[in-house]
């Protein structure tokens, strides 16, 4: 049931617990009850919306940026990690394996502040060897969703 | 020309639903409830094998029967779907759509007089495939009440002497009704008594919602004298790249394809090179989409259960098949009025047969959103019926 709901949420948070449960073949209070469990054990941790900002007026760069750092004794790259993300414009950080340790995600108004952040803040950070900084020129797909074609239903209207 | 055309074609009844899409046609901004067709793109992994097919030149016929590692492949899904063997070389043959191997199948068993049953309501093109194999179409309506399947009374009371082909369709479009184990085994004795060729047409078979699906084949004594029919259109989403399969004991097989190799020379062979990759990594596209179908297939069911619209519960294919007995209208008189009123494109069930009348035929390969809409104005349409 859990699986169910959360590959199903996954891709429409916005769907109503009553059609949830008429999907799942269940009843609309063991569905409410499953889903806040997940949001109380961290399962579920945010709803987001997907947003193509470039139909917007509004201005964004991302950024990806390869960290490659020395670990801490003790602490791994955790440390480090948290160093990086409790910024609110860092959008992401994964841990990767091969020719870098971090990946960072960086949202913001301009390429200015981009290099801002990185030569100000992440290069300045003990334990960072190096960084490497890749601009998002255009983005084609976004978790899961097509962003640059709509489709429409091509089939014929009926069909025995 | 003054020569008349052939009659037996001329007396071949246009398909009801042609009337009904002229009539959609007309209509603007319609919702529709009629495809026959799953909404899912076929994967991409799937078309890209199709694609490298064609970049690398394979663009010439294959043998009739279909390239040899299709056949394989085909035979290994069977064996592993349900565990009945067949053999690539001579038991198995790759036809234009699961439609090829119907007709294929009574051209090749039937002779002129002989009788085909034909559990109705069901896909249009048996009945016209029995009459231009010169046979005679004896029809059984099948009942609600026994949730759409062929009982064996049913079955008992319309063979004759004449008797040669049962066509059995499950599960069933429009219904979406299913036949397990228990209702196969039911009829298996009467076929095998009156020694009737079957033709099965499982072309649905992996949209089965209840149980896993059952082929008659697996029962004793039924593989040698059923021709199964299956393909690729329902289960990986690959209507239009036109291919299906026959399974059947090799002196059918044989003729079979004699009548295919003159008609038709071969399947096309990029979809067969696609198909390949369908039945080989296929799998997990598969259960994707019979999860989200049979989600919207609860939706639809809870909803018709909210507007108190009498509907037996199908576990096969994607449709649904409610009843409009309540409202004193004919099918046809109801989807038209619905599609005036609501602009709700709904398949009126009489298009599948007599015993089709009073229901409408509802298809859930839709998009969620789309359902929820087309349900809503359901219910006022029924709503403003009933005051």
């Amino acid at each position: 049931m859990r699986e169910e709901i959360l590959t199903i949420i996954e891709k429409n948070s916005k769907i109503s617990i009553k059609d949830l449960a008429a999907m799942l073949g269940s009843d609309e209070i063991t569905i409410a009850e499953e889903i806040h469990n997940m949001e109380n054990d961290g399962t579920i941790c945010a709803y987001h919306t997907l947003i193509d900002w470039e139909k917007t007026s509004i201005e964004k760069v991302t950024a990806l940026i390869e960290v490659r750092v020395t670990p801490q004794r003790g602490q791994g790259f955790d440390k480090m990690a948290e160093r990086i993300y409790n910024y609110p414009e860092v959008k992401a950080v994964y841990l990767i394996s091969g020719g870098y340790d971090l990946l960072v995600i960086l949202e913001e108004k301009s390429l200015r502040e981009i290099s801002n952040f990185v030569s100000d803040k992440l290069s300045t950070l003990e334990s960072i060897l190096s960084t490497a900084t890749h601009f998002i020129l255009k983005k084609y797909k976004d978790h899961g969703t097509i962003l640059t074609v709509k489709k429409d239903d091509e089939r014929e209207i009926i069909t025995p | 020309m003054t020569k008349e055309l052939s009659k037996k074609v001329i007396d071949i009844k246009p398909s009801g639903i042609r009337k009904f899409f002229d009539l959609v046609s007309e209509t603007k901004d319609v919702i529709s409830l009629g495809v026959g067709e799953p909404d899912f793109d076929t994967p991409w992994h799937i078309r890209d094998e199709g694609i490298f097919s064609l970049e690398k030149g394979k663009t010439f016929y294959t043998s009739n029967k279909g390239l040899t590692a299709l056949r394989e492949a085909i035979s290994d899904y069977i064996k592993k779907s349900i565990n009945v063997s067949y053999n690539s070389d001579d038991e198995i043959m790759v036809t234009v759509g699961g439609s090829e191997a119907i007709d294929l199948a009574l051209r090749a068993v039937i002779n002129e007089g002989d009788e085909v049953i034909i559990p109705q309501p069901s896909y249009v093109s048996y009945e016209p495939c029995a009459i231009l194999a010169d046979a005679k179409p004896v029809i059984v309506n099948l009942k609600e009440e026994n949730d759409f399947k062929l009982t064996k009374e049913q079955l008992k009371n319309a063979i004759t002497k004449k008797t040669k082909v049962l066509i059995l369709p499950y599960p069933n479009n429009p219904t979406g009704a299913v036949m397990e184990r228990k209702d196969l085994e039911e009829i298996k004795d009467i076929i095998i008594e009156n020694d009737l060729y079957v033709i099965s047409d499982e072309i649905y078979s992996e949209l089965s919602y209840k149980s896993k699906h059952t082929s008659i084949v697996e029962l004793g004594g039924m593989k040698e004298r059923t021709v199964l029919i299956n393909g690729f259109s329902k289960s990986y989403a690959m209507t239009g790249w036109r291919l299906g399969y026959a399974l059947a004991d090799k002196k059918l097989i044989e003729q079979m394809n004699k009548i295919h190799q003159y008609a038709i020379m071969c399947a096309p062979t990029n979809s067969q090179y696609a198909a390949i990759e369908a039945l080989k990594n296929g799998y997990g596209d598969i259960e994707i989409m019979r999860n989200s179908y049979n989600q919207r297939r609860r939706f639809l069911m809870s909803a018709f259960k909210e507007m108190k619209l009498e509907c037996f519960e199908p576990f096969g294919a994607f449709y649904v098949f409610p009843s409009i007995k309540e409202f004193n209208m004919t099918s046809e008189e109801f989807a038209q009025k619905f599609l005036e009123e609501e602009k709700v494109a709904a398949i009126p069930g009489s298009a599948f047969g007599e015993a089709g009348e009073y229901h409408l035929r509802i298809s859930y390969a839709y998009s969620l959103d789309n359902l929820k809409i087309a349900m809503e104005r359901l219910k006022n349409f029924i709503e403003r019926l009933r005051s």
